[in-house]
């Protein structure tokens, strides 16, 4: 038996997907800005796209932008509106967001902007306090929150954000992360100003993400070229990538987040049944996003149990997989303040609504069988 | 005209009666290294050449990694016409800047011109035509050779090749490879004394990688572009380490897992003809390459451990595994040993007592037999 429980780094695109993206190819492959009739068919396909997500958001008047993917959403999001507003700004961004925030925020410091980094705490709930403080004494142009954390299943209360900094400073512009988010919780585009989505964390294809931007906030394109995506995002659409994220979205079930939060306690159930002393990483389970959970197994190298289970066809991660070529413990559970050697032990489960029940046993008894064996032999 | 390659080669001048066998392999191996590309490999009047290749400057890159090349000159072989040499040599130092002189070599002495007359005649129309340079018969910028035989010669530039003796000369030898830095220039520097090398790793998987198991192959690769290929023998070495960390002090692992790798490095070597094991050692650089944990591993190994790093820094280590390629994918992040067996207070003079007494703890010749039935093979290559 194999279990994939990393569908947090990806999710294996679905047949409906595959479908689509093969018709896209073979019979509706014209570039949407062509003038006969059937590219104007490929341009209706990307507007239906459009509506469909925008449905799903609630969006109210805005502009969804399609990207190659969340990474460059972020990018888009932070370094294209800080750009459009002119002058030195001010933004603030979580100390657990994504690198691709992150690094983007960083990046603008660099360029003199100024950059102040919200703390969070030992569940990845953030320091309410200190964004409250900042929000009334120097208000930053721009906050850059990430919906779920990709590490831990932390979910943002994006309504108590939404309203503190409605209340505090109406004219701070607020960017949604929602690439671990989008359609596994249900999200109110009318409580930010900007929102990214990523098509293979739901089961669709690699290479194509979105950015919803509210009317009226203004935007500086990062790449240029033929003006597609009114001006904002220049590069011929990527037809084929938006069907299959199309597709995606029409085919995610509505009952997803119930199935995998039933999961996940399942697995958090079975962990515990063999593994007493395991430790949960993050928002206590039931309170944090439906299909990650962040185990820490005392006494093990998360990275050697990772192998371990590797090799009985249980696929998970370490921290986030884009951090584990880097050789130091996660970014994000260090910020929480968790200790060494507990975020050493760390792995990530992450489910997706077609996991199994008999596949969440398979790796719960993998991971008690093998901990017994690792666990007797640590560092002297 | 066509364009050649002229070889020159080092220190099989200096073999004696066996100079014909070094010089046949040496054409041996560069007629291997370049016939893929179509090259043609001759000697004549004890220089190898090449010719007939549609991509010389390929062909000079793979002959520059021929061990036993010291140095490759692309150079013009034409018809021996004194207006059409001078022309040629013209145009040849048309790129030039600074000074130069014409080195003239008359081996055919049915020419009508000696070597000194052909120099001035030669040097005179190469300035004519290149106002710009100047001649300096002593120290020049640039010298062009022009060498006359059965054909006529024209070469401008050396470039540097890898040097040392022919491949296979030297007989085989086992090189233990792990995923770092040292490790594969020990080999390199082994090969390049005409030595075939096949290597042995061992793989502690959970403990390591895939990756880390990958990366290997893939420095096996590349220093098997030196030498047509390389076997790397994958040793199952988990229980071992398992075995070792349960019942052996701890500051004694790394020694104890190190005379291990010798057992089964022998073995392997024994069982491929091997002569020799290479190791990357070098002395004192971490606690068990110490003068005495040396001598403690060396105690198990029953042939001679060729140790070619022993008195390199780290840096000049490293300057060389830059030079032959394997700096990059050694740097990669992928352990090929896991923190869990290092111990944290390493013995750095460990007494052969005391690994003797440590080892009567474990039946040393049931791991060894059991990881020697778990070896997997890659080749570096690909047969055809």
């Amino acid at each position: 038996m194999t279990a994939y429980l990393d569908n947090s780094a990806t999710t294996r695109p679905s047949e409906a997907v595959i479908a689509a993206m093969e018709h896209c190819m073979r019979e509706g492959f014209y570039n949407p800005s062509s003038l006969y009739a059937p590219a104007m068919e490929a341009e209706k396909q990307l507007k239906r796209a459009r509506a469909v997500i925008e449905e799903i958001l609630h969006a109210p008047a805005g502009q969804l932008l399609f990207t190659s993917g969340g990474t460059e959403a972020n990018n888009l999001a932070l370094m294209g509106s800080v750009e459009a507003m002119y002058g030195m700004r001010h933004l603030a961004v979580s100390r657990v967001e994504h690198p691709s925030v992150l690094e983007a925020a960083r990046a603008l410091e660099r360029l003199g902007h100024r950059l102040s980094l919200i703390r969070v705490d030992g569940t990845g709930e953030p320091d309410w306090a200190q964004l409250e403080d900042l929000l009334e004494r120097d208000p930053p142009d721009l906050i850059s929150m990430m919906q779920v954390n990709n590490e831990t299943g932390a979910v943002l209360d994006v309504r108590k954000l939404s309203k503190l900094a409605r209340r505090l400073s109406p004219n701070t512009l607020l960017h949604l992360d929602g690439v671990q988010g989008f359609l596994r919780l249900p999200t109110d585009a009318r409580l930010f100003d900007l929102y990214t989505l990523s098509a293979h964390k739901i089961h669709g294809p690699k290479g194509v993400g979105a950015l919803w931007v509210r009317k009226g906030v203004r935007l500086a394109p990062r790449q240029l070229g033929g003006d597609q995506e009114d001006g904002l995002r220049s590069g011929t659409e990527n037809t084929p990538g938006i069907a299959g994220l199309l597709a995606a979205v029409e085919r995610y079930p509505a009952s997803a987040a119930k199935t995998m939060m039933e999961l996940k306690m399942r697995l958090l159930k079975g962990m515990r049944e063999r593994i007493p002393d395991l430790k949960v990483n993050g928002p206590d389970p039931g309170a944090g996003a439906p299909h990650i959970l962040n185990l820490s197994f005392p006494g093990v190298r998360g990275e050697v149990l990772l192998h371990a289970l590797e090799a009985k066809g249980v696929y998970v991660s370490t921290g986030a997989a884009c951090s584990s070529k880097k050789r130091k413990v996660s970014g994000v559970l260090s910020a929480m303040g968790i200790p060494l050697d507990v975020a050493e032990g760390a792995l990530r489960f992450s489910l997706c609504p077609d996991t199994r029940e008999s596949q969440i046993d398979y790796a719960c008894r993998c991971t008690g069988e093998l901990y017994d064996t690792l666990k007797r032999f640590r560092r002297k | 005209m066509r364009d050649v390659l002229l070889l020159r080669f080092g220190e099989v001048h200096l073999k004696g009666l066996n100079r014909p066998y070094f010089l046949r392999k040496l054409v041996d191996n560069v007629r291997r290294a370049v016939e893929p590309l179509g090259g043609r490999v001759w000697m004549s009047d004890s220089r190898i050449y090449v010719s007939d290749c549609p991509d010389m400057e390929a062909c000079a890159q793979r002959v520059r990694r021929v061990f036993g090349i010291l140095g490759v000159c692309p150079a013009v072989e034409m018809e021996k016409d004194l207006e059409a040499i001078c022309k040629q040599c013209a145009r040849m130092a048309e790129g030039l800047t600074g000074t130069f002189k014409v080195i003239a070599r008359r081996s055919d002495k049915s020419f009508p011109l000696d070597s000194m007359e052909l120099q001035k005649i030669i040097g005179g129309r190469v300035l004519e035509a290149n106002p710009h340079l100047t001649v300096d018969v002593h120290r020049p910028d640039h010298k062009l050779n022009v060498e006359i035989r059965d054909h006529c010669y024209i070469r401008l530039h050396e470039v540097e090749a890898v040097g040392g003796l022919p491949m296979g000369t030297g007989g085989k030898a086992m090189l233990l490879l792990s995923g770092g830095i040292d490790s594969p220039v020990a080999g390199f520097q082994v090969m390049k004394r005409g030595v075939r090398v096949q290597a042995v790793h061992f793989f502690s998987f959970p403990y390591t990688s895939e990756r880390a198991r990958e990366k290997v192959c893939e420095l096996a690769r590349i220093l098997g572009e030196y030498a047509g290929g390389m076997l790397v023998h994958i040793v199952p070495f988990t229980e071992i380490q398992l075995e070792i960390h349960e019942k052996c002090p701890d500051g004694l692992g790394t020694v104890l897992m190190r005379r291990f790798m010798m057992r089964i490095a022998e073995r392997i070597a024994r069982a491929q003809g091997c002569g020799a094991l290479i190791t990357g050692e070098s002395l004192g650089q971490v606690a068990s390459q110490t003068m005495e944990a040396i001598a403690a591993t060396d105690a198990v190994a029953g042939m001679p451990v060729f140790r070619p790093l022993i008195g390199l820094d780290k840096l000049e280590i490293t300057d060389i595994a830059a030079r032959i390629g394997t700096y990059e994918t050694s740097i990669l992040p992928y352990e090929d040993c896991c923190t869990v067996f290092t111990p944290r207070h390493p013995v750095t003079k460990p007494r052969l007592a005391d690994l003797v007494k440590a080892e009567a703890r474990l039946d040393v010749e049931g791991l060894v037999e059991a990881a020697l039935d778990g070896v997997t093979q890659y080749k570096s290559w690909e047969d055809s």
